[in-house]
């Protein structure tokens, strides 16, 4: 390989990513026009892998790409303008002063609102979630149409009118460009970090293997990205190190018949030490500030299960603290529900089933809550009652894997075993 | 002569790589590096994890500052080093070109080493 060029497909690759959010962030306040935006930024990455491979890589490849973009967007403009009416003034207004904006358009000042600008638009208030993450994948991550369709388990033609409406609904709301001001940012930021949370969430659940991955990987570049962004946020420092925690053990979570497998019988030599080690390194760092919020307090609980060589070394007594912190920021039946899973390591049985008891009038429907209710009741000798809540498990179970869990179970429970621990 | 080769590349890039990508520089990084360990010009050779996991500890004040991120905002960020034993600034410089032609991209600093304490635990 060529020292002066030294460029290799992967690298390339990887730089047009990186330069992805920074890219397409300023060619939207340029053009402001998703579709214009995008268009611009694939016809840059074209062109860069023509050129870049032959003259070296450029010394600031978002930089580049913006104006390559900029340029041939602008050209198609003109061609189109001459065959049609012309397009609004605010794109037309910009068309012969290419030059003077230059160094305005490349300030390193307006990156990190380029970049919040366009993970916010995804983010929009009015979509559904589904369509926020669709559109942040195709617009912020770069994933094509049938990715994220296959990733999602729906057909591409359903993906790609489920992207083109979140489009027209961005379209129809006009964003404000102007840089946001400092509640604005902090409100905008919070959104941001929920829509790379889902769309890690939807990796974390999805049942294709090589989707897993990549879905969980383009949630945690988009958040190391917001991080390096705002370096001194405690919550988003707690986001990533989530994140990493979870993807963390994705080797371990499945066997090879690619069922589930639950925490306490993971392998827990092939969790990854280096996602491990940058995980606990943030969380760390976050918990510094004293601001804990609730990604930092479940990065805080994850971190504890991963300092654990074996599941019998889960400092459950800690993490029956932190989830108490948690219900208190972020209140919710789920929560206090896992809480009584720690209450139940960290203090006994009972102790866990009085939390879980009045949690019946709200998390009735819960497969978890009847299964967790059933484990408690058998602990205690009450195995009638655990019966019946088991068969309500099985009942609400989403999957046969949940379903045969709570089976095994029962199984042992009618044979007369003892419970487990 | 002690040299460190301090790696420097743009962070964003490398953390792009897919986990494939990010294997095969590895692998022929460790081509490279083999015949070097074996013939003992090679010390400890580290890679850092990413900026946003760096914490600064800024003197400027008493007491000292500590403060989130690194130490500088720069384009190309210090991702890794190698510490190697050669004849010669030459020698030096011929070990970097093999890195960087398994490495593309960044940059590579040779720094002389004054003093050099290897692994001292349980010392």
């Amino acid at each position: 390989m060529s020292e002066v060029g030294g460029l290799d497909g992967a690298w390339i690759e990887g730089a047009l990513l990186a330069a992805r959010p920074r890219a397409v962030g300023a060619l939207l306040r340029y053009f402001r026009d998703l579709d214009l935006a995008e268009e611009a930024y694939q016809d840059a990455c074209l062109r860069a892998l023509k050129t870049w491979p032959a003259k070296g890589p450029p010394r600031d490849p978002a930089a580049w790409l913006i104006l390559v973009g900029r340029n041939a967007a602008l050209d198609g403009l003109r061609r189109r303008a001459r065959q049609q009416p012309l397009p609004p003034e605010e794109v037309l207004s910009d068309l012969d002063d290419a030059e003077a904006p230059l160094a305005e358009r490349l300030d390193e000042s307006q990156y990190r609102d380029d970049v919040l600008r366009l993970l916010f638009i995804c983010c929009h208030k009015d979509l559904p979630n589904t369509q926020q993450v669709a559109l942040a994948l195709r617009i912020v991550a770069g994933l094509t149409v049938p990715q994220i369709a296959r990733a999602f388990l729906v057909s591409e033609a359903a993906m790609e009118q489920r992207i083109t409406r979140a489009k027209a609904r961005v379209g129809r709301a006009n964003i404000p460009f102007a840089a946001p001001d400092a509640n604005e940012r902090a409100a905008r930021l919070f959104a941001v970090g929920t829509m790379i949370y889902l769309i890690f969430n939807e990796g974390y659940s999805a049942s294709d293997g090589d989707y897993r991955q990549r879905l969980c990987a383009d949630a945690i570049r988009l958040g190391r990205l917001l991080l390096r962004l705002f370096p001194a946020e405690a919550e988003v420092m707690g986001l990533v190190a989530l994140m990493l925690l979870q993807h963390s053990r994705h080797a371990a979570r499945f066997d090879a018949a690619g069922e589930v497998v639950l925490l306490d019988e993971q392998e827990r030599t092939r969790w990854d030490p280096k996602l491990i080690a940058e995980g606990l390194a943030l969380v760390e760092k976050a918990l510094r500030h004293r601001a804990p919020g609730p990604y930092q307090l479940q990065a805080a609980i994850a971190a504890l299960h991963a300092r654990a060589a074996r599941p019998e070394d889960t400092d459950w007594a800690r993490i029956d603290l932190l989830y108490a912190v948690l219900e208190r920021v972020q209140p919710s039946p789920v929560v206090t529900l896992n809480r009584a899973v720690a209450v139940s390591k960290a203090r006994g049985p009972a102790a866990a089933l009085a939390m879980v008891e009045p949690l019946g009038a709200s998390l009735a429907g819960y497969f978890h809550f009847h299964g967790l209710r059933g484990a408690l009741l058998w602990q205690l000798g009450r195995g009638n009652e655990a019966k019946t809540a088991f068969d309500k498990a099985i009942a609400l179970a989403h999957s046969a894997a949940e379903a045969a869990h709570i089976r095994r179970n029962l199984d042992r429970l009618m044979a007369g075993a003892a419970a487990p621990r | 002569m002690l040299y460190a080769i301090l790696c420097y590349h743009e962070e964003d890039v490398v953390w792009s790589w897919s986990k494939e990508q990010d294997e095969a520089v590895m692998a022929r990084l460790a081509e490279v590096q083999g015949p070097l360990i074996a013939a003992g010009k090679m010390g400890p050779s580290l890679r850092l994890l990413p900026t946003t996991a760096a914490t600064t500890l800024r003197k400027s004040q008493e007491p000292a500052l500590v403060m989130d991120g690194p130490f500088a905002e720069t384009k190309e960020q210090l991702l890794g080093f190698y510490v190697i034993e050669v004849e010669d600034l030459k020698e030096a410089l011929a070990i970097a070109r093999d890195l960087a032609s398994a490495n593309p991209g960044g940059a590579y600093e040779l720094r002389p080493i004054g003093l050099y304490n290897p692994d001292r635990r349980g010392a």
